[in-house]
């Protein structure tokens, strides 16, 4: 299979004008030494030989179509309305450029300017950028613009924020002198008291995840008071957006700095990639932002227009002073963010996240209501809560029970710290049916008994 | 801000009037009570007010456009027709590698069996994808002639983090990390980014007069203090650096490593070996050589591949094979770290899985000469118009330079505006920096001779207008949806967001606590 | 478009002496026509000491971002917040309303580096 359109005809005539007799004239420059020997295997494939081969590899996989997965941890499966895989596929939109020339790239810059103010009114802050390259990195990100802002060199999180942000976290700061604490959360939630300790004058930001990795809510209000008591910043990061439909706008509780993982709005799950990070701010923080940003404005004739702007602080100008070294954000996933959440509006969002809560909340009281599990922490959740198996010896014998009834019950916690051995994170979303809840249970409770 | 027009319910059929009058925002044609996609109700599980306490409930909803789910197809039907787009329009976007994202590859990374996978389902469930991320390593250390890669990075600028990162791990490693970054002066802007986030200076090496890179000035400028040498080749004036072999010797005799900036492979593949040229680390872009889609800026991805020497240094977690089985193993002591939560834009990959399958390794250097040919039929073509400050030849893409239109009251930005009107995207402009009035010009291997020569057909009667009536140039385009917007004022009073109208029933609480 | 009674630096920023060790500081006509329109100022803050030769505020225009660097050391006494609404009076008036800041001078010896309008105009003469 190739995609070159190029005939004898057409490479005789282009040689003439060019004006050399073969093709291996134009590649004098390249040092002979160095040039390949011409290749003879493997060859290509045909279409038909390719998606049967890619079929094949596919069908290796079990996915969440196939199975039940009652896994989040960071990427949530939800029912992508088929309007959405429609119009983001689209070719205008799927192979458009970023929109540098704006005349030529309007649907992609409204489209944005769209996705901003939803960012904005979901997480009640004044401005959002296009989007980053997933919630991790835009977390890293946020403590970079905290670092910058307030000229101080420490991080505090809880052991709740999500530990493969941590280490994102961790890379990116590594270069420059900055310290992170890290609290522990026996109780599943960032402990206030010793919060409150930990930030200093020296304290850039306060991270909180919310709903946490734990799915536990934090005690938000108190965290932020605790952060802006010494003058830092309050970073809230968000994984599972959807939460936003029943939870309080980060915005209206003090947050500085919003970030997260907007790939539970209208995006698949893809094995964990490419997902998209967003990030919101305050205003007065707008020329801090790193990444793009779509901006309003009129042409020569009066007429509304959009346009990337305030691309000064960007890597393409400023090199090495700039905010960031982003090039690429997610365009095409910040696109079915916004047509996602177009087709939701307000009341859709609310019932989409209410039937999370309802059905998440269902199972976890059903498996603890056996004696085989219980609640891991005493904590208020949205759709995701920590169980802690209470006859260890049993574990086997459920994973497997699961296994064999299509199941891929909770998560188990120790693949991320030892001590958490014996805890399992479930999520439960409007994918799954009462019925298939029930029949999970009934599956545990077959092993318990 | 804007004028009455954007608000206008008007629509009729016709495009051009249409576009003549703008496309409302979503949240413009909102209508309070509309709905489009609802779910049903719970019929077990505690109310949502039961079991979140009032103080971490939301009072109102946000401020979403309420509207049906025709609004919504119309509405962004009709935004996806204001853009140019490769399934469109040509597009000889120097350093963009635009070329055709074959179809197939799209529908292939959508099969349920990727697209449905959560990452942390257990491996057995997923040796699928595990397979062809670790055929795809391995064809990528194939072609570039690499000992191991990463496929973590989301985008080529990430990915220069990342290799930068591991730069710097090894110089510590060895005694210390090292200061400086030597760049030429025609390099992307993400390479200084990317160097001074990793804590190095940048020093700028100028280019010869020949546009390549000076030998007794990177002597000159090479120490003991020097991490790495960070380049491209071809070099973004699209020429190849023929003394590369040169040049990574000095760089390694200082004790220095060679980054290269991958985004110019489409010139090399099947042809030439970054390993072979000396190369260290190096990234790849996807989204660019390797057809992925554009998406109208991301998602990509952008692979970092190493030599043996640095593959300790690799992000975690790594893909390895455990008893016949694939498996992601962090046991990695002097990794980096991690850049990116999961694996990596999984779905990117898959495509450029499929697209290096469908050429196979023996069709690869099609490519990359389909690319050089095209490129200089082009510069060939506009010889005659136009300023070829570094000559005809040239790899996958040329830079002209408009100096001699601009004295005639045409510069880079009028020809690009212009080039619009002609149907035919932009070329890169005023990139690289050392060009006057450039415009660098990539056509790619997938465009046709008819596309070519409307593009040069273009170009050429754009070079007689600004000879005969420069004044057109200055208010191109006149025929795409909007004319030159003001980027002054949105630079000036940004205006990121729309504002909802403000109803006393809906209005949001104030904000707490503000203190910085 | 070189007033006499200013002193200058090789990177265009101008320098007028003010009452006391006083300096009132702003960027030369050939900068401002450079980056054309103005979109955006980063000034020093109040009570910052600089130190002569160090980039101390950012001027943005759509397409670039340069530095200012500070002619002379000393501490921030005021800025012209005017340039924060509007960055144009920069365009418009940069030896005028388009001011960046006032510093307290703390090293005499620095004035004598600073270009005199005829050294300042011969060297713009030079990089043409």
């Amino acid at each position: 299979m190739s995609y070159l359109p190029h005939t004898d005809s057409d490479l005789a005539q282009m040689l003439k004008i060019i004006g050399v007799e073969r093709l291996d004239d134009l590649l004098e420059a390249i040092p002979t030494s160095l040039r390949q020997a011409p290749a003879q295997r493997p060859a290509g494939l045909s279409e038909l030989e390719l998606t049967r081969h890619l079929r094949t590899l596919a069908r290796m996989n079990c996915p969440a179509s196939e199975l039940a997965v009652y896994r989040g941890a960071g990427l949530y499966e939800h029912a992508i309305p088929a309007a959405v895989e429609a119009l983001a596929s689209r070719g205008e939109f799927a192979t458009a450029y970023t929109p540098y020339q704006p005349e030529a790239s309007q649907g992609t810059l409204q489209a944005i300017y769209e996705f901003q103010t939803m960012i904005c009114e979901l997480t009640g802050m004044e401005v959002a950028n296009a989007s980053l390259y997933d919630g991790a990195s835009g977390l890293a990100e946020a403590a970079l613009m905290a670092l910058r802002v307030t000229e101080r060199r420490q991080l505090v999180m809880s052991q709740t924020v999500h530990p493969e942000y941590r280490q994102v976290l961790t890379t990116y700061v590594s270069g420059l002198s900055v310290s992170q604490t890290t609290l522990p959360a026996p109780t599943g939630v960032t402990d206030v008291a010793q919060a409150r300790t930990a930030v200093t004058s020296d304290t850039a930001a306060l991270i909180v995840q919310m709903p946490n990795f734990f799915g536990c809510l934090e005690p938000v209000h108190e965290l932020a008071h605790a952060a802006h008591a010494v003058g830092a910043l309050c970073i809230v990061c968000i994984a599972e957006p959807v939460s936003l439909g029943l939870l309080v706008a980060p915005g209206h509780y003090g947050a500085d700095i919003v970030v997260g993982e907007a790939q539970s709005l209208g995006s698949p799950m893809s094995y964990g990639g490419p997902s998209l990070g967003f990030f919101a701010t305050r205003q007065a923080w707008l020329r801090k932002l790193p990444g793009r940003i779509a901006g309003r404005t009129t042409d020569q004739q009066g007429r509304c227009g959009y346009v990337l702007t305030l691309q000064a602080r960007e890597q393409h100008i400023r090199r090495e002073k700039a905010t960031s070294n982003i090039c690429t954000n997610e365009g095409l996933l910040a696109l079915r963010t916004t047509i996602f959440l177009s087709l939701l509006g307000p009341q859709g969002l609310q019932e989409l996240a209410a039937l999370n809560c309802q059905r998440a909340h269902a199972l976890q009281e059903a498996l603890c209501r056996l004696p085989c599990f219980a609640p891991a922490f005493p904590q208020p959740f949205f759709n995701e809560f920590v169980l802690q198996l209470t006859q260890p010896s049993l574990q086997p014998a459920i994973e497997q029970a699961l296994a064999e009834a299509g199941v891929v019950g909770g998560l188990p916690l120790d693949v991320f710290d030892a001590s958490w051995r014996g805890r399992s994170l479930w999520c439960v979303t409007e994918t799954k049916a009462e019925e298939q809840v029930d029949r999970v249970v009934e599956v545990v409770h077959r092993v318990c008994a | 801000m804007c004028a009455l027009e954007c608000g206008s319910s008007h629509r009729t059929s016709d495009h051009a009037q249409r576009a003549g009058r703008g496309e409302p925002l979503m949240f413009e044609q909102s209508s309070p009570g509309r709905r489009a996609i609802r779910y049903p109700k719970a019929t077990r599980g505690p109310q949502p007010e039961q079991v979140i306490p009032s103080a971490l409930r939301r009072r109102l909803p946000p401020r979403l456009p309420e509207v049906s789910e025709l609004d919504v197809v119309r509405h962004f039907t009709r935004l996806s027709q204001l853009n140019f787009s490769v399934d469109t329009h040509m597009y000889p976007l120097g350093s963009c590698t635009m070329k055709y994202n074959p179809k197939v590859n799209d529908a292939l990374a959508a099969l349920e069996g990727f697209a449905q996978l959560h990452p942390y389902q257990p491996v057995e469930q997923c040796q699928g994808i595990l397979r062809l991320l670790k055929q795809l390593e391995a064809l990528l250390c194939e072609i570039c002639g690499m000992a191991a890669f990463s496929l973590q990075p989301a985008a080529g600028a990430q990915g220069e983090l990342v290799g930068l990162a591991m730069v710097r791990a090894y110089h510590t490693a060895h005694g210390a990390p090292r200061r400086f970054v030597l760049i030429p002066d025609s390099a992307h802007g993400t390479n200084p980014a990317s160097a001074a986030l990793c804590g190095y200076t940048v020093q700028t090496i100028s280019s010869g007069a020949d546009g390549l890179i000076d030998l007794a000035q990177l002597r000159q400028a090479l120490s003991g203090e020097v991490a790495a040498l960070m380049l491209t080749n071809p070099n973004t004036l699209g020429l190849f650096e023929r003394q590369i072999l040169d040049v990574t010797r000095l760089v390694h005799e200082a004790g220095a490593l060679v980054y290269l900036d991958g985004a110019n492979l489409n010139a090399l593949l099947g042809l030439v070996q970054p390993g072979a040229m000396g190369v260290d680390v190096l990234h790849l872009n996807l989204h660019k050589t390797f057809s992925t889609p554009h998406g109208g800026g991301g998602p990509g991805a952008g692979p970092v591949g190493v030599t043996r020497a640095l593959e300790p240094y690799l992000p975690v977690p790594r893909l390895v094979e455990q008893q016949g089985t694939l498996q992601w193993s962090t046991a990695s002591p002097h990794a980096i770290g991690r850049v990116r939560s999961f694996y990596g834009n999984v779905g990117i990959l898959i495509r450029a899985y499929a697209y290096l399958l469908a050429y196979g390794t023996a069709g690869l250097a099609d490519i990359s000469r389909g690319a050089i040919l095209t490129a200089n039929y082009l510069a060939a073509r506009l010889a005659a118009q136009y300023d070829l400050p570094y000559g005809r030849r040239c790899m996958h893409e040329f830079i002209i330079s408009a100096k001699r239109q601009q004295a005639s009251g045409g510069s880079a930005l009028d020809i690009a505006k212009r080039l619009l009107d002609y149907g035919c995207y932009a070329p890169t402009i005023y990139f690289p920096l050392i060009v006057e009035e450039a415009l660098m010009i990539e056509p790619t291997e997938t465009e046709s001779l008819q596309t070519l020569e409307q593009f040069a057909e273009a170009m050429l009667a754009i070079a007689a207008e600004v000879e005969h009536e420069p004044a057109r140039l200055k208010h191109a385009p006149t025929s795409t949806p909007v004319t030159r917007l003001d980027e002054v004022t949105a630079a000036r009073q940004p205006d990121v967001r729309y504002q909802p109208p403000q109803d006393p029933v809906t209005q949001d609480a104030t904000y707490a606590m503000r203190h910085v | 478009m070189i007033p006499d009674s200013l002193h200058y630096t090789k990177t265009h920023e101008w320098v007028r002496r003010e009452e006391g060790t006083r300096a009132t500081v702003g960027i030369a006509h050939h900068a401002q026509a450079e980056l054309k329109d103005i979109v955006f100022v980063e000034l020093p803050t109040v009570g910052k000491t600089l130190t002569a030769g160090q980039a101390c505020a950012v001027v943005e225009s759509v397409k670039a971002a340069f530095d200012i660097y500070a002619p002379l050391s000393g501490t921030v006494v005021t800025v012209n917040q005017a340039l924060v609404t509007t960055p144009q009076l920069i365009n418009q008036d940069c030896y005028g309303q388009g001011w960046f800041f006032v510093l307290e001078a703390s090293q005499p010896a620095e004035w004598e580096k600073l270009l005199p309008s005829s050294a300042y105009a011969a060297l713009l003469a030079t990089t043409r």
